[in-house]
């Protein structure tokens, strides 16, 4: 297997994320998508560092990991906060900001 | 996060060497002295929580942040008196305190300073602009209890400096990996803080949960980017991007691709262009001190770390990508321009204001030389008093549901208020850039610097979408002076200790960076550029 394969599932993958979080209309699914786009980027950089034979890009998929766990906590945080507020996680709920 | 970014340069200084000889990087703490006593701060402030009984807290949080903004300050005072001009890099290149990080640290720390003074004031409105308990449910009837009580959630003060300290470490990172770390550690504070407003909360919560999915999105980018030019050069630091981009026999789409991603990212943070779509909302439903703290410190943080990664890691290759940001420049000028035309609420013209503004600046930045990087720095510092001032202003016209903010309601407030009416008025005078005024002379060292660099082109549109805004400035100011109050209309509240001194900060220096441009702007343009 040439690494090229974990390099297109990974950019596949950040598609995937990218377009989730395009229209998917439920806060935590949008946030799931998110989380899918950093995963995709741990493979790159797992790919990239075993092309490179280093362990830089190895060590950078923790930090993303620990970043994304702190981003959970916060996200879901807020995003409970509103929806005991509303009772409903969507997205086009929440529509109270506009021109 | 300082213990972050050391592991990890511990590590990656570890694989150069063979194994068992791998020292701890070498650590300049006098250099980074002013981020430990932040991030200290903040985490002695979180500590402070859970030990202190509640009716100590608001006064000792206030008291340390303070202390810990000015000894912040102290230390690097006594640093800049004799840092060395072509500037040092330390902890194995993580970070690099040269004479631009040192002027934006110097700058946010200013600037922080007057922010934490606008969220401590409890005078304006009773118990401060936070939530009491942000776990009561809106609309409840616990919720109508707490608006009346005078408790605040004080966990906004630690919140406020971990930002502070992220920001501070993203304008210094050198390598790509810190720089995501800060960014991450300036923006999760800022998305809790948004949803904290004691009145309209269920605006404030959309505020933080838009900023926070939209936040996220955009940082996936930035990671995207940074993965794609640790392809491309095999390594995250700015110096190798810089010298594997110097060499041709390495994939362009990786090199590009990397940067645009990277690009995305960078000109969210700063609410750029079309990356704007946040900007009005968050800063409308936001509480008006962290509005004012957004408004002023995130710009700088942003457009701090654009400017050294595209001078340092980039200035090669513009030729390629310089096009495209003249594209988003222009986009970003027009957008804020026109649409702040057509806005009815105070906070969100301020917002569009900020787009427009955050035009100019990227003129500036795309300059890339070194009366470019100066100029740029000079107009964040002037911008950013300007907007945190006019922020203070905006808190202080309430009526019996909190902060009036519809435009309407401003009519006729000189005749209520003179006082207030003319600080406001000078403060839209100098976001137009008038000149004797901070804007004025910001504009004139941007539009220079990227006319000497060959964009006059870009520096006619940018006049022309500077004499747009003028008109939706100039239409409040008429609006306050010629119009007749309404007979409800909002009350203008005397401003307490806090506040005055926050909006006296921002005036002060509005007028002073106006009359006397010279003392700040010796210093931006002194030393010797970016160190990597």
């Amino acid at each position: 297997m040439t690494p090229t394969y974990y390099l297109l599932l990974a950019a596949l993958l950040f598609c995937i994320g990218a377009v989730g979080v395009l229209i998917r209309r439920n806060a935590v699914v949008v946030f799931m998508c998110i989380e899918l786009m950093l995963n995709s980027v741990n493979l790159t950089l797992i790919t990239f560092a075993r092309i490179e034979g280093g362990l830089e890009g190895q060590v950078m998929a923790f930090f993303v990991m620990v970043v994304a766990a702190a981003e959970v906590v916060v996200g879901l945080a807020i995003i409970m906060a509103i929806f005991r507020a509303r009772r409903s996680a969507s997205v086009d709920d929440t529509n109270l900001l506009k021109y | 996060m300082l213990t972050s970014s050391v592991l990890t340069s511990g590590l990656l200084a570890q694989q150069g060497q063979p194994p068992g000889q791998g020292g701890a990087p070498e650590i300049d703490y006098l250099a980074i002295l002013p981020i430990i006593i932040i991030f200290g701060a903040a985490a002695v402030g979180v500590l402070l929580e859970a030990v202190l009984p509640k009716h100590q807290r608001w006064s000792v949080q206030v008291g340390l942040s303070i202390l810990a903004i000015v000894g912040a300050g102290l230390a690097f005072a006594y640093y800049v008196s004799d840092a060395p001009t072509e500037g040092i890099t330390t902890i194995a290149g993580a970070l690099s305190i040269d004479q631009p990080a040192l002027f934006l640290w110097g700058t946010l720390l200013a600037l922080g300073f007057g922010s934490i003074l606008l969220i401590a004031d409890r005078s304006v409105e009773p118990g401060g602009a936070f939530v009491a308990e942000a776990a009561i449910r809106p609309g409840t009837v616990q919720d109508r209890a707490q608006a009346q009580t005078t408790g605040m959630q004080t966990e906004v003060f630690p919140l406020a400096l971990f930002a502070l300290g992220g920001m501070m470490t993203f304008c210094a990172a050198n390598d790509l990996l810190t720089m995501f770390i800060a960014l991450e550690v300036l923006s999760l504070p800022l998305y809790l803080l948004c949803g904290l407003a004691r009145r309209r909360r269920l605006l404030s919560q959309e505020a933080a949960v838009k900023y926070f999915l939209l936040g996220a999105f955009a940082s996936a980018f930035f990671l995207y980017g940074l993965a794609l030019l640790y392809g491309y050069a095999g390594s995250v630091k700015l110096a190798d991007i810089a010298t594997a981009a110097a060499g041709t026999d390495r994939s362009d789409a990786l090199l590009f691709g990397g940067l645009g991603l990277l690009v995305v990212g960078l000109l969210f943070k700063g609410s750029v262009g079309p990356f704007h779509t946040w900007t009005p909302d968050v800063y409308q439903g936001a509480p008006t001190p962290v509005t004012a703290f957004m408004a002023a410190c995130t710009k700088v943080a942003a457009f701090g770390g654009m400017l050294r990664v595209l001078t340092v890691a980039f200035e090669s290759t513009s030729w390629e990508w310089r096009g495209v940001l003249w594209g988003v420049a222009i986009v970003s000028m027009v957008i804020g321009a026109i649409l702040g035309l057509t806005q009815t609420d105070v906070k969100r013209m301020i917002a569009y204001s900020s787009i427009a503004h955050a035009g100019f600046l990227l003129i500036g930045t795309i300059a890339l030389t070194d009366q470019g990087v100066s100029a740029t720095m000079f107009y964040l510092l002037a911008y950013g008093f300007t907007t945190l001032a006019a922020f203070g202003v905006v808190s202080l016209v309430r009526d019996s549901s909190g902060e009036a903010t519809h435009l309407s309601q401003w009519a006729g407030l000189a005749k209520r208020s003179p006082l207030i009416a003319a600080v406001f008025t000078f403060l839209l005078l100098a976001l137009t850039g008038i000149p004797l005024t901070s804007g004025f002379v910001g504009k004139f060292v941007v539009f220079s610097a990227a006319i000497e660099d060959g964009m006059a082109p870009l520096v006619v549109i940018a006049l022309v979408a500077s004499a747009v805004a003028a008109f939706f400035y100039l239409r409040v100011i008429v609006l306050m002076y010629f119009s007749e109050p309404a007979e409800d209309g909002p009350t203008v509240s005397v401003p307490g200790t806090f506040t005055t001194a926050a909006i006296t900060l921002g005036v002060a220096v509005t007028v002073l960076l106006g009359v006397l441009p010279t003392v700040v702007l010796d210093w931006a343009t002194a030393g010797g550029g970016f160190a990597s």
